[in-house]
């Protein structure tokens, strides 16, 4: 209670003191609004939005991947950890440089560019078709992810052969053990039913790499790895190959040539029941990219319209200070929950979809809810 | 629209790491985690099993141990109901015999006692005999001196046979 007056008193002097000072407010307003015009005049529009701020482009640039790994910005420069390039040209061949050389998108080299619009690309300047390999900022913090994951997992797992089985878990073991029995009993048990621990290996690698990941995208600085359509969708194809390849002749024959349907029916059964096979993993891909991508915006807006409103003026943003720091703390609690969420739904939907396909002939008359 | 297009390069590492993450996990982590799961879940079942079998068990052998003692109660009381009989008959017995023995000693005793009295009666017969005959020798002796003097020696012989 004494906090949360505390609080409002605070974001009351603030408001009041703005409100006390309409013409220092004016002033400011103005003072910006003339070096706006200024610059405008020497570099053109481009300029002008560099000088003001620019939600949509620092939320987006954070969004997209990039061949660099921005810090912050100094005195305008920012700073960054450039990243390795890797490009595979169909002529020149597979070519590896740092993403230094392009200085920002400021010039080009061995004859590529750097072209950013929403997402950065690479563009090779002879118009050539090239495949971009380059460890960028999500690549490199997956690795990180991969890497912390191989290590807390494996160690984990040596505790596990160490101790046997009858030993009361310790330590980290005590963390995983109730996560990885949730997985088993709650998803791969029910869905996947006698044949789950054949299964077992993927769901727990599918839960724990999205988790990871997730979590790792909430730190500041993070990249929006799983908020990436390329990897979803590189998981989802993951999950639909293993369920095309494990599915039985019972799943084939449902989806062909679907029994005690009528033959004119047939012809429309079977094209909608091929998309909804496709559907599938297309979901789980939106899905997952969807839900995080559209943390990072919701976390990023929120702390935008603090510069948002100290573009008007200087009080007004301090005065959203507050306001924006609670909605972005609230928001980034719901995301550390939806970052669990979400990695469960994948590995849940991926043993549901494993599931159907592996469904056994007899009780086929069990509605699975997706 | 952009921000739905897949880059190629992050699908293929996303592809190579997720894959290398699956496969070191599989047989470094998920493997041994998995089987030492299983192996307490059955093994803790198993304990369970073993203890409610040990619990039958014991059961049954205090069961069987009630049995037993009842048995060897029953058995004691039979032992102790005999015993008392059988120190009653001995009792009993012993009473008979010592009063058969007291018996014949008392009756012995007596006949004895009759037999010493009928000689002692004889013998005093015998003597009341003679001394009768003695006085009666004396008093005819001495009928023929006086009749005075003669009742007085009776009367003296009289005394004298009181005194013996």
């Amino acid at each position: 209670m004494e906090v949360k007056r505390r609080f409002s008193l605070v974001v009351l002097i603030f408001v009041l003191f703005w409100s006390a000072n309409p013409a220092i407010a004016q002033h400011e307003g103005e003072a910006s609004h003339h070096e706006a015009v200024e610059h405008g005049h020497n570099e053109h529009g481009e300029a002008k939005e560099e000088k003001g701020f620019d939600a949509s482009k620092v939320i987006f640039s954070h969004i997209a991947d990039s061949h660099y790994w921005h810090l912050f910005d100094w005195n305008d420069h920012p700073v960054s950890l450039s990243l390795p390039v890797i490009i595979y040209h169909p002529e020149k061949g597979l070519e590896m440089f740092s993403a230094s050389k392009f200085h920002h998108g400021h010039e080009s080299y061995n004859g590529y560019h750097i072209e950013s619009g929403i997402k950065e690309k690479i563009i090779s300047e002879d118009g050539a078709s090239i495949y971009d390999f380059s460890l960028t900022k999500n690549v490199i913090s997956m690795f990180i992810s991969v890497i912390l994951l191989v290590v807390i997992m494996t160690n984990v797992g040596k505790k596990y052969k160490k101790n046997g089985s009858m030993k009361a878990p310790s330590g980290f073991q005590n963390a995983l053990e109730p996560i990885i029995e949730f997985i088993r009993d709650e998803v791969a048990k029910p869905n996947l039913g006698n044949s789950y621990l054949r299964f077992m290996p993927l769901i727990l690698t599918v839960f724990f790499f999205i988790w990871i990941n997730n979590m790792l995208g909430l730190l500041p600085g993070g990249a929006n790895f799983t908020g990436n359509i390329a990897v979803t969708g590189c998981l989802a194809v993951v999950s639909f190959v293993v369920m095309i390849f494990s599915a039985n002749k019972h799943f084939w024959g449902h989806l062909f040539n679907p029994p005690g349907v009528p033959l004119g029916v047939k012809f429309l059964l079977v094209p909608i029941e091929i998309i909804s096979l496709f559907i599938k993993p297309i979901a789980l891909m939106i899905r997952l990219f969807a839900n995080i991508m559209a943390g990072h915006i919701v976390i990023l807006s929120v702390i935008s319209m603090i510069f948002i409103f100290s573009g008007i003026s200087v009080y007004v943003g301090a005065g959203f200070v507050p306001v924006s720091l609670a909605f972005s703390i609230f928001m980034f609690f719901l995301e550390l929950l939806v970052a669990a969420i979400q990695a469960f739904i994948f590995a849940n939907l991926t043993a549901v979809f494993i599931g159907q396909a592996i469904e056994d002939p007899h009780h086929h008359d069990e509605t699975v809810k997706i | 629209m952009d921000l739905l297009t897949p880059e190629f390069g992050l699908f293929f590492w996303t592809l190579i790491a997720f894959l290398a993450v699956f496969f070191i996990l599989k047989k470094y982590a998920w493997k041994p985690i998995l089987k030492a799961l299983n192996e307490r879940e059955t093994g803790i079942a198993d304990s369970i099993a073993a203890a409610e079998k040990v619990k039958a068990e014991m059961a049954e052998m205090k069961n069987e141990n009630e049995q037993l003692m009842a048995k060897a109660r029953e058995e004691r009381s039979q032992m102790l109901k005999e015993a008392r009989l059988e120190a009653d008959r001995i009792i009993n017995k012993a009473k008979d015999d010592t009063k058969a023995v007291a018996d014949k000693m008392m009756s012995d005793a007596t006949q004895q006692i009759e037999q010493q009295k009928m000689a002692a009666l004889t013998d005093v017969k015998n003597q009341v005999g003679n001394l009768a005959v003695e006085v009666a020798e004396k008093v005819l002796r001495k009928q023929l001196s006086s009749a005075d003097s003669q009742s007085e020696y009776a009367h003296a012989l009289a005394g004298e046979i009181k005194l013996n």
